[in-house]
């Protein structure tokens, strides 16, 4: 049985980052480690910073202060001060983004085949065949029939969708995927599926993920660790059952308790 | 002869000399689509207006100026660009490939070839190729700026999946001297393997959208495709029904209400001298034995 | 393996008046290889608090929790997920588990997670599903929708799947019948023979009787102003 070594760099350093919106506070100062196959969960009520965190942490937005080093192939860089077609190329090779929304994730216009294709294409995949077994491998891993390869996403549920969002985004292998409310929008038993399916491929690909979400049931079945923001800032941050189970900062201590229990 | 109410070839000087600019920066960087400040025509978009602001900034009074539409010499839009150049700049005009120096053109590329001591003036539509799957043209300047072209092989896959084979059968992307993805304006892809190594200067204006871009002399030209689904320049496959060639791109004529047809070259002066030369097609031919 | 020394917590509710709420205090045990230690004392009086301490999902307020090499009540979050994951067991009252996975999949996945094949793990959940008598018929179901007993025997087959050197064990043997409380048994008996260190709660006597070489009563590590 192999074990995953504890490596000494960690995947994501961010530090100190911050994003005002002129004097009104996005986020503030946060920092923390995310280690290879770590799925980090970021909770916080509408309003809190944590969107806004992770499309600074993912390129989408250009914070005032801080660090984001990611470890890249050729060392830790900070992924701030690459140029623009290095940022780009990361987010479509060792990154992913997964949207809340798939009409924000996929192109409505273009076959389920073509939108798995699209991030082999953008790397330079030329052959047209092995495109379309690698679209419809990743199809299956996604729970989608292989026949519907040439139906465009238009024809698909909104868990089909979302689905398909996520192979499009982790069929070239991505190191880091960051997750915008992946199971918002969807229905209770979807959800459940959804989730079983991302922790099935974080745990096969060995992938890392920072999933944003306002739903406590989904972090503590996906993620390892947990960061409580409020008001663009972080006040908790730990292991995601010693955080919900023995919450310390009052913020989080009222967030576990207003939660329904089911 | 010049109408003495027109400066030289319609436009005037300052804004020829803009396009002028325009053009040389094109050729500078083939397949980058140069933004400039497209006049008003006297004609509407959709005619030829980039086409003819390239042609006018590049007229000189010695030129010979041939114009064809889809290969013809003789359908409204030629004719009237044709004269358009004749009363505004007085050049000399002619329908044979060879005899001109300036070729303005939409949608073929003449089946003569091509010389450098020609240019030949493309009318382009859309000239974002990206434009099919990418709308913000923001994000496309990006795209071409940062050489980020998998996506023009989304369409081609696209059309893969949906009809087995690359059935996009004009306006088929080229890359050009491995940097530039390119719309070709809507040739048919059977002419695309002319744009590559062509000895005459090829310029493509699109007006309404205000960008010009250029294919210098010898420019090395590659339409896109798949290892296994290789670019192939089709046409019917058929003979010209007139003069027999069996090189030459092909339009086909529904000639009666039974559905009979023939296939005739869509390059006019190309069809009409090879049949001066004594070539004959099945029609010409029938005809002959009637 | 496991060994607790001088640990102590209190719970600060800020929500009612920030109040402060020694629970434990001066907490010392250790647990060898191949031994298992049963926690007693009455209800309330922070069995399960220690051995949530020792998992790590509640937080230290002073002293140490060495399980192997590492220390919970210091450690990163990363190094309690890799303790957790190769080395420290615990099978808890709960069955906490994705919705709609099935049975055999949740018991593999303690091995998956540790790189085994899919195949391999599935086989080995199989052996122990059937030893604690889960019908195959229910083993492509989530255990969601299981009876009390049923989600119980589902745990403990998860909590076992793993040769873990370390062990908690939260009433194992609570609400099963005597038959499937054997085979219980039996597992601890094993996992002690091959050298496993077990911490366990057992209100169940004769359990405890059987299996435990040692007893703590964590009254003694009640706070004396709370006592």
């Amino acid at each position: 049985m192999k074990m995953e070594p504890i490596t000494a760099t960690p995947l994501l350093r961010v530090d100190n980052l911050t994003k005002r919106y002129g004097s009104r506070i996005g986020c503030a100062d946060v920092s923390f480690d995310l280690w290879p196959g770590e799925v980090l969960g970021i909770v916080g009520e509408s309003g809190s910073g944590k969107s806004t965190l992770l499309s600074c942490l993912a390129g989408h937005l250009t914070p005032d202060e801080g660090q984001v080093i990611f470890d890249t192939a050729g060392g830790p860089r900070d992924v701030l001060r690459m140029t623009e077609p290095e940022r780009r190329r990361l987010s479509r090779t060792d990154w992913a983004f997964v949207h809340q929304n798939p009409r924000d994730g996929l192109r409505m216009g273009v076959t389920a085949g073509g939108n798995v294709g699209e991030r082999l294409m953008a790397v330079g995949a030329r052959h047209y065949g092995d495109i379309r077994d690698r679209a419809t491998d990743w199809l299956g891993r996604v729970e989608i029939a292989a026949e519907r390869i040439d139906d465009r996403p238009t024809a698909f549920s909104g868990g089909m969708q979302q689905r398909l969002q996520i192979a499009r985004n982790l069929v070239t292998g991505p190191r880091l995927v960051f997750m915008d409310e992946p199971t918002g929008g969807l229905d209770v038993s979807v959800q459940a599926r959804l989730l079983d399916l991302l922790r099935g491929l974080v745990r096969e690909m060995g992938l890392s993920a920072i999933i944003v979400t306002h739903d406590l049931a989904v972090v503590r079945l996906l993620a390892d660790r947990l960061m409580v923001m409020k008001s663009g800032r972080v006040v908790e941050q730990g292991l995601t059952d010693q955080v919900l189970d023995d919450p310390q900062h009052p913020y989080t201590q009222l967030l576990v308790s207003s939660v329904l229990q089911v | 002869m010049t109408d003495q109410s027109y400066n030289f070839a319609y436009l005037d000087e300052q804004t020829k000399r803009m396009i002028r600019r325009a053009i040389l920066k094109g050729i500078a960087v083939p397949g980058y689509q140069v933004p400039f400040a497209s006049r008003e025509m006297p004609m509407p978009y959709g005619w030829g207006t980039g086409g003819v602001q390239v042609t006018a900034a590049c007229l000189t009074p010695e030129d010979r100026l041939k114009v064809i539409d889809q290969g013809a010499d003789d359908t409204t839009n030629a004719v009237s660009i044709r004269k358009f150049f004749q009363r505004t700049a007085g050049v000399a005009t002619t329908e044979a490939t060879a005899e001109a120096t300036l070729i303005q053109t939409r949608h073929r590329i003449p089946e003569h070839p091509l010389t450098e001591d020609q240019i030949l003036v493309y009318q382009v539509p859309i000239p974002e190729p990206l434009r099919f799957l990418e709308p913000r043209e923001t994000e496309t300047r990006k795209m071409h700026s940062l050489e980020e072209y998998g996506l023009m092989h989304v369409k081609l896959y696209e059309d893969i999946a949906r009809h087995g084979s690359i059935a996009t059968s004009y306006a088929y992307p080229v890359k050009v001297e491995g940097r530039y993805v390119m719309d070709p304006s809507p040739i048919p892809k059977f002419d695309n393997p002319k744009l590559g190594d062509c000895p005459a200067l090829q310029l493509f204006g699109a007006g309404r959208e205000q960008r010009i871009y250029a294919l210098p002399p010898h420019t090395q030209v590659v339409s896109l495709d798949f290892d296994d689904h290789p670019f192939q320049a089709t046409k019917a496959p058929h003979d010209c029904d007139l003069c027999g060639a069996s090189e030459s791109y092909l339009d086909e004529v529904i000639v009666d209400d039974a559905g009979n047809r023939m296939f005739v070259c869509s390059d006019t002066d190309f069809c009409r001298s090879r049949r001066e030369a004594g070539h004959a097609g099945r029609l010409t031919m029938q005809e002959a034995a009637e | 393996m496991i060994r607790v020394s001088n640990l102590s917590k209190t719970f600060t509710l800020h929500n009612q008046g920030a109040a402060a709420i020694p629970v434990m205090e001066g907490a010392t045990l250790t647990v060898a290889s191949g031994e298992c230690v049963g926690l007693t004392g009455a209800s309330g009086a922070g069995k399960s608090t220690l051995m949530r301490m020792i998992w790590g999902n509640y937080l230290a307020a002073s002293g140490s929790i060495k399980v192997g090499d590492t220390d919970v009540a210091t450690a990163e979050p990363r190094q309690i997920i890799a303790l957790r994951r190769a080395t420290l067991g615990y099978v808890s009252q709960f069955l906490r588990v994705v919705p709609r996975v099935p049975t055999l999949d949740v018991v593999a996945e303690p091995l998956r997670v540790l790189g085994a094949p899919a195949d391999e793990a599935r086989s080995h959940a199989a052996t122990l599903l059937t030893r604690l008598n889960i019908p195959e018929r229910l083993w492509s179901l989530s255990p969601t929708t299981f009876s009390g007993g049923e989600q119980q025997r589902v745990n403990i087959a998860r909590g076992f799947a793993h040769p873990y050197p370390a062990l908690l064990l939260d009433e194992p043997t609570a609400s099963l019948d005597a038959a499937n409380r054997e085979t219980v048994l039996a597992l601890i008996e094993e996992a002690k023979g091959r050298g496993a260190a077990i911490l366990g709660i057992f209100h169940d006597e004769g359990a405890r009787a059987r299996v435990c070489d040692r007893l703590v009563d964590v009254t003694a590590f009640t706070p004396k102003a709370v006592a």
